[in-house]
């Protein structure tokens, strides 16, 4: 053992071995210090701009003060819409994969396509919409903001109904058609009921990852200045006046917009923690 | 009365009833089975459509851009003037920008990312794994356009005041690195959106090489530590190589994702359509030239030029996603 310790090629393995260490602790504390400054800048800025005419004024042309009261309302217009539109879709074609195509080859292209969709860069899904809605229809609207927002949720939700329903084990759809029912009230009686708070993760994730969303929103909702239900005409979104508000060099503006990245972030991250405590939940026991 | 009538039944017509009741259990069958088909039906309709997404995206990018291809050609590809006024327009700074900003993002992103999963699968305490990793998995969750707000008011005059002229003065002397390291400190450039890139795939990177470190059997790294190997040599010499397959696809997943990424580098990258040999001067990326300048887009050819440039970040991105699918599929069965 005294011989061990003097050996310099074993002291030089256990330098190594400890910078390493320190080395893999140091780059997991920078990883966690960019969170904690992000955070905390985003809390500063966005808390010092948060009133309630934040919430009942809409947004105000430049150099008056104002709020975001139609930017809110068209961000849950569309989102909405998004997830109505995207999560039977998602629902229903991860079904397939997973109950009726388990092995087929069009379950593996699809699978595979999907995977790519699930990457796929979001601008390219507003150049898509752009191309088949906003192009013919000669104008922006509010309809092809919510189905370019749907062309990024049905992935999401694609992927977790998969993988939520291949956990659902077997012996409980055989015990289902032994006792005679058929396939399809199986699956929505039997599978469905046992994946439901997967399938409700995969719903809610599809909702935090389209509402931070800005560059599909671009050139299909467009933005508005005024409040505006209407689905045929532009429709201003949260995401969207931000990054107009913050390039612009008037105060009152970039203040709004750190407010609405707060209003933003804070959404998106509790949807993402409700989302993990379901599934969370349901493991542990 | 009653049992007059409970006795008819039954005289009447054992037959009979069974009758109706085998066509009425006919009728109840038939009924699920079209229930069955038609859902059936539906969620096959449902996966051919997200084939069909894919093959629209693709239709509709290369019908938008043929006007661009057809007046430019290849050398679309190869020309770097920009120029909306004289309708000639080039893919090359764009292109450049992409590949330069998504360069630094990984050139930083993979080791670091790879360092924090070593510690979070070797090191780490077991009741602090979870949070950290919940974490560092919150830095994927949050949006785009704050990293990009975030990046233009505090990351980018931070840099501009404190890091860029260091390195400028750095690296005067030296040949090659000053001419990377060079020009006025601008604050918003290339470097910057390449740091705030990694910030955003850490988390990716991280999160798959955990998940692959975690799937080494035991038994590999208990007869490594046996043999007296330490912790740094167990990861380097017995995880890494037995993953290898599957930490790149991670990388390449992350690089999917860096090459795409839209808002956060259209605020800081400065919208300068210019091929630089410096990093600190300002660039464009594809997706920034998309989301800056589409709706201001006037004219057939500008607008199909800009689709033109969606149709080549996208068939980069998918050749590198597939890649990336390919190969974490590969380390997919062997360990499963």
């Amino acid at each position: 053992m005294a011989i061990a310790h003097d050996n310099p090629l074993y002291s030089r393995r256990r330098r190594s071995n400890a910078i390493a260490k320190g080395l893999a602790l140091a780059a997991t504390l920078f990883g966690l210090g960019w969170l904690v400054l992000i955070l905390a800048v985003l809390l500063y800025e966005g808390f010092s701009g948060v009133s309630l005419s934040v919430f009942t004024e809409n947004t105000p042309p430049p150099g008056s003060a104002g709020g975001l009261l139609n930017a809110i309302a068209g961000s849950l217009v569309i989102t909405v819409l998004a997830v109505a539109i995207g999560t039977p879709i998602g629902i229903l074609a991860g079904t397939y994969l997973a109950e009726y195509g388990r092995h087929s080859k069009l379950s593996s292209i699809v699978r595979f396509i999907n995977d790519i969709l699930l990457s796929a860069p979001s601008i390219v899904v507003g150049l898509f919409i752009y191309e088949i809605m906003v192009a013919p229809m000669g104008h922006f609207s509010g309809w092809a903001g919510a189905v370019a927002l749907a062309v990024i949720v049905i992935p999401v939700v694609v992927r977790t109904t998969e993988d939520m329903l291949t956990l659902v084990p077997d012996t409980l759809r055989e015990a289902a058609a032994s006792i005679g029912l058929p396939r399809a009230h199986m699956i929505v009686r039997i599978a469905y009921r046992a994946a439901s708070a997967g399938i409700v993760t995969g719903i809610l994730l599809a909702v935090a990852r389209v509402s931070g969303e800005t560059a599909p929103l671009l050139f299909t909702a467009l933005n508005n200045q005024f409040f505006s239900l209407n689905l045929n005409a532009p429709m201003p979104s949260l995401p969207v006046v931000i990054f107009q508000f913050a390039l612009s060099p008037y105060e009152e503006w970039q203040k709004l917009a750190w407010t609405g990245a707060l209003l933003i972030t804070v959404t998106v991250l509790a949807l993402s923690i409700i989302a993990r405590s379901l599934t969370a939940a349901r493991k542990s026991p | 009365m009653r049992e007059g009538k409970v006795s008819e039944v039954t005289l009447n017509g054992a037959g009979l009833q069974q009758r109706a009741e085998a066509t009425s259990r006919a009728g109840v069958l038939r009924r699920l089975r079209t229930t069955d088909f038609v859902f059936y039906s539906m969620t096959r309709g449902a996966a051919i459509l997200v084939l069909l997404l894919l093959s629209g995206v693709i239709i509709s990018l290369i019908h938008g851009s043929l006007p661009a291809l057809d007046a430019f050609g290849l050398s679309f590809l190869s020309t770097e003037v920009w120029n909306p006024v004289t309708e000639k327009f080039g893919a090359l700074a764009p292109i450049y920008g992409t590949l330069v900003t998504s360069f630094i993002a990984m050139l930083i992103a993979v080791p670091v990312g790879l360092m924090v999963a070593f510690f979070l699968t070797e090191l780490c305490p077991m009741s602090l794994r979870r949070p950290i990793g919940i974490a560092i998995e919150l830095l994927a969750g949050i949006p785009s356009i704050i990293y990009g707000i975030w990046g233009l008011f505090v990351f980018a005059p931070f840099l501009q005041k404190y890091v860029q002229p260091v390195l400028i003065d750095a690296f005067a002397d030296v040949p090659l690195l000053n001419a990377l390291f060079a020009g006025p400190p601008y604050g918003i450039g290339m470097l910057t959106a390449g740091l705030i890139l990694a910030v955003m795939v850490l988390p990716f990177i991280t999160s798959i090489s955990r998940d692959v470190f975690d799937a080494v059997p035991v038994v590999l790294k208990e007869a490594a530590y046996g043999v007296g190997c330490t912790t740094w040599e167990v990861f380097r010499h017995v995880i890494l190589p037995h993953t290898r397959v599957g930490v790149i696809g991670g990388f390449m997943l992350g690089l999917g994702r860096a090459l795409g990424e839209t808002m956060a580098v259209t605020f800081v990258i400065g919208n300068a359509h210019k091929v630089s040999s410096s990093i600190l001067a300002p660039g464009t990326t594809i997706s920034a030239s998309i989301a800056n300048e589409f709706t201001e887009a006037v004219g057939d050819l500008y607008t199909s030029s800009l689709i033109a440039l969606g149709l080549i970040l996208f068939v980069i991105t998918f050749i590198v996603l597939a890649i990336a699918r390919y190969m974490l599929l590969r380390i997919q069965q062997r360990v499963g």
